[in-house]
């Protein structure tokens, strides 16, 4: 495996995430976030290793920190860490935790871990990119359907909506983990507070891509990846 | 006399206009003193309704993006609701910004313990990096807003109160200050504690040292006072009891000592009425002030 910041491609993920587990195993299905990161990365968000601290880049909020191994391999991927890096996830001299740690992780926005703490911070950084005037950049966050749970995600929506915070984009990875799921499904509480929302097919990468760049002026916008139910 | 809270919105709309990094975030509390800086600068006055999860979480997120967040509400809603915003939104993100409370020990008795927070300093200890401001008078806590805001990415608490001392002193937002010195124990008057100390110590032979910036705690000024003061050291803190009792023994690790931390009682009182009525009940006016720290320092401290 090379250790280079040449990019991968998509094939190429499943090794890089076998180089953190072990288990050869491991291909795409395996990991709930991994195609939804992957169009972002490849198609649509505007950032990359050499412009981590570009004030004019696009914003990924990675909220649902917890099994972050498709994100790292997205990262390896697109060059922000090197694939040597991969080997060590989780050891105490590697920079690449359980739960991600924006300090160590080149290319990472917010360290995550605890649920419910990414869209209030996606929420501040477009109204900190507003102020400053940067009206290019476009703010991305990363939540599981499950983490909806938390009262936090909320405050966050329901602020949004009315604000019109329309840089502001959420993509829900809904593999139906929450014990109790949203009666009339999860748009429909985005599209109760004023956000412009679709829900489509989470491993269906033309689906996705067409969803993720769809306009919805004035409004904020949610995207639900519907992927395979988790089987734990 | 206006308080400090009155100082706040000013300032901080000064501030507003001089440095294009700062941004205000409110959750209703406080909008109406921000209406004309909102006018002028409606992207940096930020109020997201009655919502302190999001309130710090904006604020960081303000913060990632390269600006100077000043964040306010009432200290209960300010760091005991959002408290885990502040560990992981400020500190584990490593970035900063201003927190300003109001009302933090018992400042509206009327309105109960749920707008009573004196265990603010104390929680925000379990942190790390955070400064602290304890103003004791209005032109105080006009001064070390000032400071706070100049203080880079600083994680730095502001606590306004409507207790307050009859006279500012000069503050530098770094220093305890001396204000009376003696031989017989150190008495160390935070904030708005200090007329109450200072007729409390009248005519026993003690140093009393004024703290208006308790976080980093003046370890050194501390260190200084005992040398002739001896190593009898009693805190009046306007928040929890014993809160900087851990830093006055870690000032003073290498020395035999004695120390008596006076403060907010932990013990919820379940009393409305007035401030006046409080302090007492805390043991924080100047009368019983003078009993304890007599009964500490003993004899000795009468010239």
């Amino acid at each position: 495996m090379t250790t280079t910041t040449a990019e991968h491609r998509y094939e190429a993920l499943p090794g890089l995430m076998e180089l953190m587990s072990g288990d050869e195993k491991h291909g795409p299905a395996a990991t709930s976030t991994l195609d939804a990161l992957w169009v972002l990365y490849d198609r649509v968000l505007r950032v990359g290793p050499d412009r981590t601290g570009d004030p004019g880049r696009d914003r990924f909020l990675l909220s649902k920190g917890h099994g972050p191994m498709a994100y790292y391999a997205v990262l390896a991927a697109k060059g922000f860490v090197p694939v040597d890096w991969l080997p060590g996830f989780g050891s105490y001299d590697s920079p690449l935790g359980h739960h991600p740690d924006r300090v160590l992780v080149p290319g990472a926005e917010i360290g995550s871990g605890s649920l419910g703490h990414g869209l209030p911070i996606a929420v501040g950084t477009a109204l900190g990119l507003r102020a400053q005037g940067l009206d290019d950049p476009q703010v991305w966050v990363l939540v599981g359907d499950a983490e909806l749970d938390e009262g936090s995600n909320h405050e966050a929506i329901a602020y949004a909506g009315p604000a019109g915070l329309d840089r502001l984009h959420t993509v829900v990875i809904d593999n139906s983990s929450a014990s109790y799921a949203r009666p009339g499904g999860i748009a429909a509480r985005f599209e109760a507070a004023g956000w412009s929302a679709e829900t489509v097919d989470g491993r269906d990468h033309e689906a996705l891509y067409a969803a993720f760049t769809a306009p919805h002026p004035g409004r904020p916008r949610v995207i639900v990846a519907q992927v395979e139910p988790k089987d734990d | 006399m206006d308080t400090m809270r009155d100082r706040f919105a000013p300032v901080v709309s000064r501030l507003l206009d001089e440095d294009p990094r700062v941004a205000v975030v409110l959750a209703e509390i406080g909008l109406a003193g921000f209406e004309d800086a909102r006018r002028r600068h409606p992207d940096r006055v930020i109020n997201v309704g009655i919502r302190e999860q999001l309130l710090v979480g904006a604020g960081a997120g303000l913060a990632l993006t390269g600006l100077r967040p000043v964040v306010h509400t009432f200290a209960s809603f300010l760091v005991e609701r959002p408290f885990e915003q502040l560990k992981l939104d400020l500190g584990h993100q490593d970035v900063g910004a201003v927190l300003v409370s109001a009302s933090a020990s018992f400042d509206w008795p009327a309105g109960g313990y749920t707008h009573m927070s004196p265990g603010d300093v104390a929680l925000l200890d379990t942190l790390d990096g955070w400064t602290v401001h304890v103003p004791g008078h209005p032109d105080e806590a006009e001064t070390l807003l000032r400071h706070a805001v100049a203080a880079g990415d600083d994680k730095v608490y502001v606590r306004l109160s409507t207790q307050s001392n009859s006279q500012a002193l000069p503050v530098d937002g770094a220093r305890f200050r001396t204000v009376r010195e003696g031989r017989a124990g150190v008495v160390v008057a935070v904030g708005p504690m200090l007329d109450p100390v200072l007729e409390a110590t009248e005519g026993l032979d003690v140093t009393v040292l004024y703290a208006t910036t308790v976080r980093p705690f003046d370890a050194t000024a501390l260190r200084h006072a005992t040398e002739g003061a001896g190593t009898d050291v009693v805190l009046v803190e306007p928040y929890l009891a014993g809160t900087s009792v851990s830093a006055v023994n870690d000032a003073l690790v290498d020395l035999p000592h004695r120390v008596l931390g006076l403060g907010v009682g932990r013990r919820e009182l379940r009393r409305y009425g007035l401030v006046e009525e409080h302090v007492a009940a805390h043991g924080l006016d100047a009368q019983s002030l003078r009993e304890r720290i007599d009964g500490f320092l003993g004899v000795r401290a009468h010239a």
